[in-house]
């Protein structure tokens, strides 16, 4: 076992205007063991980037997600996402068998049954966004933000269809969530005040849902008991944030990879590989261990930070034949652009189906979309915890095919 | 091909009905339920592609050799 000390390298590495992922990935891969970095609080962790080595971590026993360890990998003061003691139910920095309950309680929502249930109103909401997208944008030229007016909306509609937040409340639940995930155009203190203006519509929700009981997310976990009343709120604010910003992402990166490899339009297979190409949660499995633990004959003792780089092992060579090419061809399919282990995203199932609605639809509808401006000045984020485009300005020329324009 | 699932293990991704719908269910709860034990030979890669999939790993796969 190798205990000797490895060279320190600084992180994290994502510069804006840098190639995602970092070419340095690549060499980390083929050092022997693990590499040491110096996070910018000063602390050190261990990165991890070969894809049997980041599987191994994240289903390790000995490792733990929970940030209230000494030595956990924070690398920045969480993006203001709130910790377990602060919203009981944020069920993401617990380890098993507490995190266990809380999952438990919440497979039967997502499962592929259940999502598959859900298409139809999927398929309505992404309808209405470019509706409403192609209607904006008659006084705009013909052109849209297809992250404001598109990616971000169908995401943001869909959990609250979910959740059964009432139509009324949309704006109001809507702008708050807009503002809790974007990153750049919002600051700390507009953040917390958002957060906390929404776990207060939240309390007042799961109160009503108490009281008349729907058909929807809140009413059904109130009616198992499995959680108790005082545990939603972290739980549907893990929920929303969760299936917010990374479907958003995924779109945004996917509709821009399939604007530039368009031979792949229409292609279902473009959701599993754009999950894998853009692996937009490159960041977010941190882990401490707990105990002493051998990751690939390194020795990781009790109490030093581990983080596994999800883009990392998703271009791991060994795992993915010439990984650097998007090929929604590759037979391929073991990726951890979901995480792996117990913390494997929950709402993955749906995640794929609105990415699959949302490309089928809007290429069908808008057949000739394209960029407004050259890939290169997009404006790429690499300063958060996820990756994606703050904007992806989009153009169409021609009279849009579809239900409401067809009149041959 | 003999397969075993570990229902105490399963986290419910599903990934394993993606992957194999003829051999994999979920139930009621979300948790995999096996539709065969013995699945055809033309189920076989897909079986095996569930179980490398599962994040929790609880599906084991054996093979007998005559
Ligand atoms: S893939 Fe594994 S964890 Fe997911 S439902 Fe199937 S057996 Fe359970």
């Amino acid at each position: 076992m190798k205990s000797a000390e490895p060279s320190v390298v600084d992180f994290p590495l994502r510069r804006p205007g840098e190639a995602f992922p970092p070419p340095r990935y690549q060499d980390y891969r083929t050092r022997e063991g693990l590499v040491v970095c110096h996070l910018p609080n000063g602390n050190r962790a261990w990165l991890v980037t070969r894809h049997e080595d980041v599987r191994a971590v994240l289903t390790n026993k000995k490792i733990s997600s929970n940030p209230d360890y000494p030595g956990f990998p924070n690398i920045s003061d969480t993006m203001g996402v709130p910790r377990q003691e602060q919203i009981p139910g944020w069920f993401v920095g617990l380890d098993s068998p507490e995190h266990d309950r809380f999952r438990k309680a919440l497979i039967p929502e997502f499962t592929v049954r259940r999502v598959r249930e859900l298409r139809p109103a999927i398929e309505r909401t992404v309808d209405a966004q470019i509706d409403a997208m192609l209607a904006a944008g008659k006084t705009a030229g013909n052109t849209a933000d297809l992250v404001a007016d598109f990616a971000l909306p169908v995401p943001s509609l869909v959990i609250s269809t979910l959740l059964g937040v009432p139509p009324v409340d949309r704006d109001f639940f809507e702008s708050r969530t807009r503002t809790l995930i974007a990153i750049r155009a919002s600051t700390d203190q507009q953040r917390n005040e958002a957060t906390k203006e929404l776990l207060r519509y939240i309390n007042r929700l799961v109160e009503i849902k108490v009281k008349w009981p729907g058909d929807d997310l809140i009413s059904r976990l109130l009616a198992t008991g499995t959680l108790a009343a005082q545990e939603l709120p972290g739980v549907l604010m893990l929920l929303l944030i969760a299936g917010h910003e990374t479907t958003a992402n995924n779109i945004g990166l996917g509709v821009m990879t399939l604007l530039q490899n368009p031979q792949w339009i229409g292609d279902d297979r473009v959701v599993e590989e754009t999950l894998r190409f853009h692996s937009v949660a490159d960041l977010v499995s941190l882990r401490v261990a707990v105990e002493d633990v051998e990751i690939s004959g390194q020795l990781v003792k009790a109490g030093e930070g581990i983080i596994p780089l999800v883009a990392a092992a998703n271009h791991d060579a060994d795992a993915f034949a010439c990984p650097y090419q998007f090929d929604p061809a590759r037979t391929e399919r073991q990726h951890v652009a979901f995480g792996y282990g117990v913390h494997q995203c929950l709402g993955q199932n749906l995640v794929r189906v609105e990415m699959e609605i949302a490309y089928r639809r809007l290429f069908e509808r808008i057949p000739d979309l394209e960029l407004a401006v050259p890939v290169e000045e997009l404006p790429f984020k690499y300063d958060g915890v996820l990756c994606g485009l703050h904007e992806l300005p989009v153009r169409w020329s021609q009279r849009p095919s579809g239900a409401q324009q067809e009149e041959h | 091909m003999q397969i075993t699932v570990d229902s105490d293990r399963c986290v419910g991704a599903g990934q394993c009905v993606l992957a194999a719908p003829a051999v994999f269910d979920q139930d009621e709860d979300g948790v995999v339920s096996l539709l065969t034990e013995h699945p055809a030979a033309d189920q076989h890669t897909a079986v095996r592609l569930a179980s490398s999939l599962c994040p929790s790993r609880s599906i084991t796969v054996t093979v007998q050799q005559d």
